[in-house]
């Protein structure tokens, strides 16, 4: 018997209205009270490498908590690469020095997968790419393995506190109060409160948002098997077509159409199947494009072609340097240059996507689609527009949404009331403004601090916030900075190449 | 590598003066075409070709700064790193030839001259490409700046 959830120690009309809290007032309201100085929220990869750095300046785990609503830290990403079509075998974007599990990101994946295999195929690889081969990147299973390895190093789950965050406030006297929603029958309130001078934000994705047309079709028609979001599960798609032939839209053009492509393309060779492709890209790249000779992008297709989801000096040379120079409207300009959807130009893919060409089965085109509407006979038929104006219809049996747009922030309960009740304030991107070190500008309560890193913080003064080394760079300024407040010792050269020697011999700390 | 102009040139001077230093030392006892040298002088000259890879280095650093801002990604491909080694160590040796070196009075034979500006190259490409992380937790987000 499910056990309906407790309603003491819930939150309160005053708490809800009241932006800052004193300690009275949760007491008033029944709900304990716990006191650790730093608690991250979201529990992802981003709250990982966080905690990974502040064990490794030397941390307990007794000042750390990471109160998050899934078991591994791996957990979202793995749901998210597997459904778009990224098991654990094959590899994923980013490189061979981007490792969660490892702050100095040496050895590299590769190094460690050559060592493994005993080949230097892989070295070889590294050292001539992105010139004379695709970018090495490793393999999924690669990346969860030995995150696995390095949480119990550092006794994540010693820290974690399962369940729901609710927000966080700024404390009278300095600090913040976290509020949790732990799971059903864990607790005897509704509500717990962690009571902490610093916070960390990483809850990833503000949430997901799906094409205006795709979901007015859906919504409309209740139809959630003929139109699918990339995103989510929708392995019937290509279970369906193994059974007889059949056509598919896809569209968008980044990195999860990649896959999706390839998905499609290698079930036919496969199979033998008769799939018809039908490519829609609503910005159709034709070639090399940019704003000038010093910043040109390989691009054709459709497609424009970079090997990571920016160039790649964002995390480290010369762009970095650059854009944490920049505020307001010549940092959205820097950024409106460099971005734009993209994917990596993948010898595999090209020989696939020429093939289809070449026996008529990938047809890539330009177009923006004005409407999804089912035909007589069960079918989906998109009106598309094309530049030139021209209208045209395409019946298909299914369609696929690659484009994996995301929601403004105020979508994320937290985000929006922090937004509403402490301060923070929007950077020129529209997503949260962070300072330099991450610190979330404005919300600074007495001697405490609040940091936020990822996909919610883009837009900021380092542009690659939502990858794995991005959370790393984040991870680092946030642990210098608490450095700076004496929370922890900075790391020096010798501490660190003593902390390396542990982490090579997998020595828990 | 994702180097900055001035973390260019910080890591060029750092490594050659670490890494290249004690390549150095160790290796000038045997590299062959030594004759009748005397050890003494055989460091003197190795050294002279040390500093001369980290004065014109700086030069080269420049021209690779400039090159790099044609490419979209801002970033110095890992082979590029090892295959300069191709002109600078021609140049290097033309400029000994042409005995306009300062320092040493006679350029060494081209078997020591090679033989030990490839194994500093490569010792110290090696070290850029990955330990050098360990020690320096920032350098590879700061453009490799080690101040
Ligand atoms: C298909 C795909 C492929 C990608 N490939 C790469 C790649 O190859 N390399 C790379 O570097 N990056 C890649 N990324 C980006 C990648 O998602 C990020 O690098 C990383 O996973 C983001 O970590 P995070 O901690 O910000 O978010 P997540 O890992 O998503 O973690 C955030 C967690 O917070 C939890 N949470 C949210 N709100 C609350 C709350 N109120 N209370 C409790 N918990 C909460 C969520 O459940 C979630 O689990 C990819 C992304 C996608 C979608």
């Amino acid at each position: 018997m499910r056990s309906s959830p407790p309603s003491r120690g819930d939150l309160t009309p005053e708490l809800l209205q009241t932006s800052q809290w004193t300690d009275e007032l949760l007491h008033g309201a029944g709900i304990p009270v716990h006191d650790i100085p730093f608690v991250t929220v979201g529990g992802g990869i981003g709250s990982f490498v966080t905690l990974d750095y502040l064990r490794v300046y030397g941390v307990p785990t007794g000042s750390l908590r990471v109160l998050s609503n899934i078991d591994t830290p791996w957990e979202t990403y793995e749901y998210l690469t597997r459904v778009s079509q990224i098991p654990r075998p094959e590899r994923i974007r980013s490189d061979s020095s981007s490792r969660p599990d490892n702050l100095w990101g040496f050895p590299s994946y590769a190094l460690e997968e050559a060592w493994r295999d005993k080949s230097l195929r892989h070295l070889r690889q590294v050292a001539t790419e992105p010139i004379f081969d695709d970018y090495w990147t490793p393999r999924a299973g690669t990346v969860f393995q030995n995150l696995e390895r390095e949480a119990k190093r550092i006794s994540y789950w010693d820290m974690l506190v399962k369940g729901q965050v609710r927000m966080v406030r700024r404390r009278v006297g300095g600090g913040y109060f976290t509020v949790l929603t732990p799971p059903e029958g864990l607790s005897a309130t509704r509500r717990v409160a962690f009571r902490s001078r610093y916070v960390h934000l990483a809850i990833g994705y503000p949430g997901l948002r799906f094409l205006p047309d795709l979901q007015d079709f859906r919504e409309r028609y209740q139809d959630y098997h003929h139109v699918v979001n990339a995103y989510e599960r929708h392995e019937h798609v290509y279970e369906t077509l193994k059974t007889r032939p059949g056509v598919v839209v896809v569209r968008g053009g980044g990195i999860v159409a990649s896959r999706v492509l390839q998905r499609l393309m290698d079930d036919r060779e496969k199979y033998g199947l008769q799939t018809q492709i039908l490519h829609i890209f609503r910005t159709f790249v034709t070639g090399s494009h940019g704003p000038g000779v010093f910043m040109r992008r390989r691009g054709g297709d459709g497609w424009a072609y970079q090997g990571f989801n920016y160039p790649k000096s964002v995390w480290g040379g010369q762009l970095k340097a650059q854009m944490r120079k920049l505020d307001g409207e010549d940092r959205a300009k820097l950024y409106k240059n460099m971005g734009g959807t993209n994917t990596p130009r993948r010898r595999r893919w090209q020989q696939q996507m020429a093939k289809g060409r070449r026996e008529n089965w990938y047809h890539a085109f330009q177009g923006v689609v004005d409407k999804v509407e089912p035909s007589p006979d069960n079918r989906l038929v998109s009106h598309v527009r094309s530049d030139d104006g021209q209208l045209r219809q395409y019946a298909s049996d299914f369609i696929i949404d690659c484009t994996g747009l995301e929601a403004d922030i105020t979508e994320h309960r937290v985000l929006a009331d922090l937004l509403q009740h402490s301060g923070a304030g929007r950077n020129p991107l529209g997503r949260l403004e962070v300072e330099r070190h991450f610190e979330v500008k404005g919300t600074a309560s007495g001697d405490g601090a609040l940091y936020a890193s990822g996909a919610a913080t883009l837009g900021g003064y380092f542009p690659g916030v939502d990858t794995f080394l991005g959370l790393q760079i984040a991870a680092q300024e946030i642990a210098d900075d608490l450095a700076r407040r004496g929370f922890c010792k900075k790391l020096g050269p010798l501490r660190s190449t003593s902390q390396w020697l542990k982490w090579a011999r997998n020595k828990a700390i | 590598m994702l180097p900055t102009l001035s973390g260019r040139i910080q890591t060029r001077l750092f490594l050659l003066a670490t890494v290249g230093l004690v390549v150095t030392a160790l290796i000038v006892p045997v590299l062959p075409g030594a004759g009748s040298a005397a050890l003494g002088d055989r460091y003197r000259t190795g050294l002279v070709v040390l500093a001369s890879v980290a004065v014109l280095g700086v030069c080269w650093e420049l021209l690779y700064h400039f090159l790099m801002q044609f490419r979209w990604e801002k970033d110095w491909p890992t082979l590029f790193g090892l295959l300069t080694l191709v002109p600078e160590g021609l140049l290097l040796w033309g400029l000994l030839e042409l005995d306009v070196v300062p320092g040493i009075t006679a350029g060494p034979p081209a078997a020591t001259f090679w033989i030990h500006f490839a194994v500093v190259w490569l010792a110290v490409w090696l070290v850029a490409n990955g330990p050098m992380r360990v020690p320096f937790v920032r350098w590879r987000f700061r453009g490799g700046r080690l101040v």
